[in-house]
């Protein structure tokens, strides 16, 4: 079997404690009107970092064979692709239309 | 029910892991097209209830609290029965599927209150795209919570142990996911409005 070791309970508790950690802060920087300029990109920051954390320690990818990564990495990476992709082309359309 | 594992796969990984991750990836992709569809309409209702105007940022941060707890306790439960201890599995999986449901009664309550406040699933883009969007979440919950109610119920019968370790692990990698994407949703459509 490819797998190593997966994380202890000490580790578990602990990523579930940044983890209601990071939900705080996003919670406390949404009514914070002084973060309202950069409201955005901190949100997008923290949930990534929490996406993160979950992805390598509770679903164990980051101990698992880098195959299991490559599955979900892929269509992980097509999906914010296509996402972004198609903002540009809805939100730059808006943008033509409104300067035309 | 087999006991008897199904053959490893050519690189010598669980043939049943690898599938669910490949699912997953593909799962990846159907969130990503609702959460697209949700972006790119954002804003352009022409008539409300707007967002600002029924979504509960307070109550859903605590849904959001519940659901990242139902992902320790299902590694909790995945551990216990890893290591063959199989009172502490029972009560793990059974925690977690419990937080699952305080999730969906919140998701009930939400929607419920929503289409009080007059917001329906053609009321507007916003209604439509939300309610698909959450909607196709909370059927994941769902079928999540089915799913460890049934290894609950394996598990009480003293049919779960060490030996469908892997068994619980897919389990917990959907749990998981379920969880990943509505860190994703709770960013996206309730906090950056």
């Amino acid at each position: 079997m490819s797998e190593q070791a997966h994380a202890t309970t000490g580790t578990y508790l602990r990523i579930a404690a940044i983890l209601v950690m990071v939900t705080l802060i996003e919670v406390g920087v949404f009514y914070v009107p002084a973060f309202q300029s950069v409201l955005v990109p901190v949100l997008l920051v923290l949930s990534a970092l929490k996406f993160v954390l979950v992805v390598l320690f509770y679903m164990h990818l980051k101990f698992d064979n880098k195959f299991f990564a490559f599955l979900f990495g892929g269509p992980l990476l097509l999906a914010v692709g296509v996402m972004i992709g198609l903002l540009f082309l809805f939100f730059g359309a808006v943008r033509l239309r409104s300067g035309a | 029910m087999s006991h008897a594992p199904p053959p490893p796969t050519s690189m010598g990984l669980d043939s049943r892991k690898m599938a669910f991750w490949a699912f997953i990836g593909s799962e990846c992709l159907l969130f990503g097209s609702l959460i697209s569809t949700y972006l790119i309409y954002k804003g352009r209702s022409l008539v409300g209830p707007y967002p600002h105007d029924v979504l509960n940022i307070p109550f859903t941060s605590f849904s959001t609290f519940d659901l990242l707890m139902s992902s320790l306790a299902m590694v909790l439960a995945l551990a216990a029965v890893q290591r063959g201890d199989m009172r502490q599995g029972k009560l793990w999986l059974f925690v977690t599927a419990l937080l699952g449901m305080v999730f969906l009664g919140g998701q009930v309550y939400e929607f419920s209150s929503f289409v009080h406040e007059g917001l329906g699933l053609t009321t507007n883009l916003f209604g439509s795209t939300f309610y698909v969007l959450t909607g196709t979440h909370g059927a994941h919950v769902t079928v999540g919570v089915i799913w460890l109610l049934t290894l609950w119920v394996q598990a009480l019968r003293g049919k779960l142990g060490p030996q469908q370790a892997v068994t619980v692990e897919i389990t917990g990698l959907y749990w998981h996911f379920v969880d990943v994407v509505w860190i994703v949703i709770f960013t996206l459509v309730y906090l950056i409005q």
